[in-house]
């Protein structure tokens, strides 16, 4: 009886809530409130969403990466699609927002959950990849996807892992426009990372070759690899740096910063082993300043040491008096 | 409904009197880390001793587990006397026992990988020559799953032939003792994943070289796969490590001092 009348009360409330109008009606175009996405021009026909400088959580929606998008006379190319498919969709507003070209190309720059599963709101667009990158979102992009539910939550609704179909072309350079797009095959924040560089406006979409201020992940990173991909990149004539997290730069900083603190992280790694430390004592360690600053830190130190340390560890165990 | 009330209220009423009859002997004090399983696990583990949690018995692991097959921990206590054994629990595992440690010439120092299943404490409990346990630990995250996965090694053919197989090496410590770490090949399957029995390493015992006991570990089956254990020993080597698993294979291997 008496949960029946306080029904009865909980209804006279909202009524009366609505009446006064407290309930405002979301809109459309900011994808049910979840995603405001503000297009930063970077240069000449180019933007960038900028993500946020922190791990996936319920309040940042996941959009901690950054995406991008490039104007052309021949349609919209578009740089990553970002966490989930309100995401997307968010996206292609703000895009409408600045011009009235359709979305023509979308290029993925890696298989990590932050940068394609927003492919959900392309799929009417080719969408392209390298090889390597397209089989591994086939193969684990549901697990990613699920992955990514369990830590975001109710943004990620309508979410699934959209595989590429079209291989990006390294060979040749593509034209949209007036912009001459080369796009990149590297490898080293994982098996391949897509780099698109526009010859036009001298602006390298580095994808997360390049942390910028935040600390690099590295789940599935060959550190070596991407040492070597680095300092080929860096040599490249390109104006303005979009890394894949942290403010867009002009010049080399970013490429140096991330290349600055993985040489850190594996000699740290391999002075601990050397002198017998366990994993939790590695996670443990005090940071040194400039790397304590980063974003995300320590906590993307410690998850790198759940990825690098046990071979690491292994190695300096094997240099053993086991006899 | 009145009905019902006027026969649950006395009942409540018997209730609260007898419920000082049921108590056990020692208080148990309130967990600083809130787990819904404290008072069970006490009841577990700790039924009749003393129980105290002691700021001393440290505990280190990520708040987040981010491989649940291998969350990382050490727990030692620098400045706490007379440990015999150390007890390493996790309140919300499926087992929740992860390993006894019995520090005889050694420190009450131990590391080791464990599988997460879900969110939880992980917790070292010493106890002392009175009988006392002191107990610390903290939470660890995780989207889990770890005690339910097979093995890596139950997907691999190869693996048998290299059941047991021990790496192992020793570093000088300043306080004149030896860091032992070890690693063994072994699946340490849980029992919990689908048609895969129980099969995990239950003994593993370190003796220096005229055979005395330094320590003796007791894995269980939450200890992760191909288990890295990390010792501080009161004793310089060389030494001997001995053990065996729940199927009665044994393994052996013999340490030398470190060079420098």
């Amino acid at each position: 009886m008496s949960v029946r009348m306080r029904a009865r009360q909980v209804w006279r409330l909202l009524i009366g809530a609505a009446a006064l109008g407290l309930f405002v009606p979301v809109s459309a175009n900011a994808a049910d409130g979840y995603y405001e996405l503000v297009p930063e021009q970077v240069a000449d026909d180019t933007y960038v969403f900028l993500g946020a400088q922190e791990n996936f959580s319920f309040d940042n929606h996941g959009a901690i990466s950054n995406t991008g998008f490039i104007v052309t006379d021949n349609g919209v190319v578009v740089i990553d699609t970002g966490p989930s498919r309100l995401y997307g969709e968010a996206m292609r507003a703000a895009i409408a927002d600045v011009t009235d070209q359709p979305v023509v190309q979308v290029y993925i720059t890696h298989a990590h959950p932050d940068h394609f599963l927003g492919n959900n709101a392309f799929e009417d667009v080719p969408i392209a990849a390298l090889a390597e990158t397209t089989s591994a979102i086939r193969e684990i992009g549901p697990d990613l996807a699920s992955n990514l539910y369990n830590l975001v939550g109710s943004a990620m609704r309508g979410t699934t892992a959209v595989v590429p179909d079209a291989a990006a072309d390294t060979e040749n350079r593509v034209t949209f426009g007036d912009h001459e797009l080369e796009l990149v095959a590297a490898r080293g924040h994982t098996a391949s990372d897509l780099m698109v560089f526009d010859h036009s406006t001298g602006v390298l979409f580095a994808g997360d070759i390049a942390f910028h201020d935040r600390a690099p992940t590295t789940p599935n990173a060959d550190i070596a690899a991407w040492h070597e991909t680095l300092a080929a990149t860096q040599q490249r004539n390109f104006k303005t740096l979009v890394p894949g997290h942290g403010p867009v730069v002009d010049g080399g900083e970013a490429l140096a910063q991330t290349g600055d603190y993985l040489t850190w992280l594996l000699q740290g790694f391999e002075q601990a082993a050397a002198r017998g430390a366990s994993a939790a004592e590695v996670m443990f360690l005090p940071l040194p300043e400039r790397w304590a600053a980063l974003a995300v830190e320590p906590g993307e130190y410690r998850r790198s040491v759940s990825h690098l340390y046990p071979s690491i560890e292994r190695a300096a165990l094997e240099r053993d008096g086991t006899r | 409904m009145r009905v019902a009330r006027l026969v649950f209220l006395p009942l409540l009423a018997l209730l609260i009197v007898l419920m000082p009859l049921g108590a056990t002997a020692a208080e148990v004090p309130d967990d600083p880390l809130d787990s819904s399983q404290w008072r069970y696990m006490a009841r577990k583990y700790f039924r009749d001793a003393s129980i105290v949690f002691d700021e001393r018995v440290k505990v280190i692991a990520p708040d987040y587990a981010e491989d649940s097959l291998n969350t990382p921990v050490q727990v030692s206590a620098p400045d706490l006397e007379g440990v015999e054994q150390v007890l390493v629990f996790a309140d919300m595992s499926p087992i929740t026992k992860v390993l006894d440690y019995y520090p005889v010439k050694a420190d009450p120092a131990i590391g080791f990988s464990f599988k997460v299943q879900q969110a939880t404490p992980i917790r070292a409990a010493m106890r002392t020559a009175d009988g006392t346990w002191h107990i610390g630990g903290t939470w660890v995250d995780a989207q889990g799953g770890g005690c339910t996965a097979p093995s890596v090694a139950s997907a691999d053919p190869i693996w048998e032939t290299r059941l047991g197989e021990t790496e192992a090496r020793l570093w000088s410590r300043d306080s004149g003792g030896d860091r032992l770490k070890f690693r063994v090949v072994h699946p340490m399957d849980t029992g919990l994943a689908a048609g895969i029995p129980e099969f995990f390493i239950t003994e593993v015992t370190i003796t220096d070289d005229s055979g005395e006991t330094l320590a003796r570990l007791e894995p269980y089956e939450p200890v992760s796969e191909n288990p890295v254990i990390t010792l501080d020993l009161d004793a310089r080597g060389p030494l001997t490590l001995a053990g065996r698993d729940n199927n009665g294979n044994r393994f052996e291997a013999t340490v030398a001092e470190p060079a420098s």
